[in-house]
This record gives structure tokens, sequence and C-alpha cells, in this order.
């Protein structure tokens, strides 16, 4: 439940925790990094441009990574770019986040037998959070890996680790396929 | 070939190719191969390539020819010749209106290429990357570094016997 969701009116008292306006905040103002790597980046454009508009839930791209709480790893990463986005992340503040985008980031994709120059899932060089799987994703399924980076936000808090939340995040994952069945029954019978 | 093809008349193309060949051949004599009038692409190869610079610039300059295009510059691997090898697609742009590829090769081993992006700017950077996947030298370049891979890459990729390198500054590189 977020904070807004419990319709603030007149005169009223809101009583919550710290880590949830803490979180809160966190969460409402994603800022990514601003840099892609290949045609995943089109797609993040795409999301972060009018018709899907990222900015209706504070992600905006920050062209600094020191300003930045997100690095959306939108596509290929080669060998001569990894330590570029080795010293990208370590120039992040913490807390923060890594998005793999799309196959070739998440385990090197089309490249994985032959491409000699692709690193084969970013995850080698730094330590990822969400993978939204894809070649490329589109916007909607970037959408739906950033609201799983801000559902991880919402989950931490003091005595829970990003592993420990990470973990729990897993466990609450749902099939899509049952989802799907049920949306497609919903039509039918509408 | 049969008797079925030669009876196919020949392209507008390959008769330009070889009128070109044959400017080309009365000038330099041995120093180019036969042309080969394949209807696709007709080309010739320079056998003796320390006169590839000459011919280029011949090419580029004489009023019959006037090549002032470069379209493209390939590295070739041939592992059973031990060859490495360049194809060079050259048009007579927006004047004679003819084309046709020049081949050049060179040993796998330390081959040396003479240069041609003094001839032609297109080159500079074809022939940077043809050093760069396949290892052969271009005498006289500018500027001859890699151009794709990172500077200090192991092999050349574009070769038919390349390993790739176990790992790059300490990250690991196959699958």
């Amino acid at each position: 439940m977020g904070l807004l969701d419990a319709k603030i009116s007149k005169h009223n008292v809101l009583v919550t925790s710290v880590d949830n306006v803490m979180n809160w905040a966190r969460l409402s103002s994603l800022w990514p990094m601003g840099f892609g790597l290949a045609c995943c980046a089109i797609e993040m454009m795409a999301t972060n441009a009018s018709n899907y508009d990222l900015e209706r839930f504070g992600i905006f791209p920050r062209a600094s990574p020191r300003q930045s709480d997100l690095m959306i790893v939108a596509g290929t990463v080669t060998m001569k770019m990894a330590e570029r986005v080795i010293r990208l992340y370590e120039q992040m503040p913490e807390p923060r986040y890594v998005l793999s985008m799309g196959s070739c980031s998440n385990c090197g994709g089309p490249y994985w037998k032959h491409g000699y120059h692709v690193l084969k899932g970013v995850d080698r060089i730094i330590p990822v959070d969400v993978y939204v799987p894809g070649c490329p994703p589109r916007p909607e399924s970037l959408i739906g890996g950033l609201m799983k980076v801000q559902e991880l936000i919402r989950m931490e808090q003091i005595g829970i680790s990003r592993a420990e939340a990470l973990k729990k995040l897993e466990e609450k994952s749902i099939d899509p396929g049952q989802l799907i069945q049920a949306a497609r029954k919903g039509a039918i019978a509408s | 070939m049969g008797d079925t093809q030669e009876n196919i008349p020949q392209s507008g193309e390959v008769i330009a190719a070889k009128a070109v060949w044959q400017v080309i051949n009365e000038k330099f004599g041995d120093a180019v191969s036969e042309l080969d009038e394949n209807p696709f692409m007709p080309f010739f190869e320079v056998l003796k390539r320390e006169q590839w610079r000459d011919i280029a610039l011949f090419m580029r300059d004489n009023p019959k020819l006037r090549f002032t295009y470069m379209a493209c510059l390939s590295g070739v691997d041939y592992p059973e010749e031990r060859k490495l090898g360049i194809v060079c697609n050259l048009e007579s742009l927006g004047e004679l209106g003819h084309r046709i590829a020049v081949k050049v090769k060179c040993d796998r081993e330390g081959g040396i290429i003479p240069s041609v992006a003094k001839v032609w700017k297109t080159a500079d950077w074809h022939e940077r990357e043809a050093y760069d996947m396949y290892g052969m030298e271009f005498s006289g370049h500018p500027d001859l570094r890699r151009i794709l891979c990172p500077e200090d890459w192991e092999g050349y990729p574009l070769r038919k016997d390349y390993q790739v390198q176990e790992t790059y500054h300490g990250i690991k590189v196959p699958e």
C-alpha cells in the first residue's frame, strides 16, 4: 500500500513509521542514470517519452551517476564498455539499484556463443536486482521491471538486508500465465 | 562453365569493367591479373602489391577511369592459401558510372599492403577495421590503430582460426 492510497482527507492524522515514509519518498523519485548501450535504449527512451510517460512515477533520467539511484543497463554490454559500466556503477551513491534490461545484458543474448566482444551478462561485473527479459522488452515490461524495483525498495527496512528483500520478492512471484488466462476469460465474459 | 552460360550476352556493367581493366592492363601489365567477368561484381587482383597505391592513384585520376568513390574496403582470410586480403569496391560516382572490385593479397603472418588512405579518404577507417579484424598491416597509413576492439585486445577476431581470450582485464570472456 502506498501512502497516498490511504486518502488523507481534511483534519485527519496519518500514523506511519519512518521506514515507510523514507521508502515511499525513495521509490516515488527513482532517478535512473541516462545512458543506453544498444537497441534496448531506444525502447527505454520510448518509455521515457510521452506515450508511456515514466515521469508519472517520478522516474526521469539524470545526466550524472552521482545523482542517480538506479542504473538501467539497456543493451549489449561489450567488453570495452564493461569496465566503464563498473566505473559508472561505483560512482553512484548508495543505496543504488541495477535493472538489467533485455537479453543482451541479462545473459549475452544472441551473442552468447559467437560474440567474442560481448560480456555474457552484466551480473558478471555488477550485482543486478531486477532482470527484464525481452529482445528488446516492450515499454510495458520495462515499467513492470521498474515497479519490481519499487516493490524492492518498499520492502527494505532496518533488519532486512537487500538479499533478504530480493528473496522475499522472488517468493512473491506469480505465474503470469494464470493472469493472462484470467484476463482472457474476463474479456470473453464481457 | 557450360556453353549455355557463354551464350548469354554480357551486361553493360561487365563490358564497362572490361574496358576499365584494359586501360589498367595497358599501363601496369603483369602487375594486375586477368579480369574475372562475373556478372555480379567484375574484379581483378593486384599481383604486385607494392604497385597497389600507384594503380589506385591511376584509377582515380585517369580521365578514362575516374574512380572517384570507394564504396567499401573489406578484409578476407584465406587460410588454405595462408594469405590475407582486401577487396575494394570502386565506383566512378556521378562521372562515368562504372564499377569494379580490386583484390589485394598479402602473407598471413606479418603481411603488408600499401595503404590507399591518401587516395580515398574512405579507406582510412576501413583499413583500420581490416587491420583490427585480420591483422594485416597497411604501410603508409596515417593512423593505424585498432578501431573497434580495445587497444590491448589479443588476436584478430575475424580470422578463421581465432580463439577468444579467456579473460579481459580480469573479466571472463567466453560463455
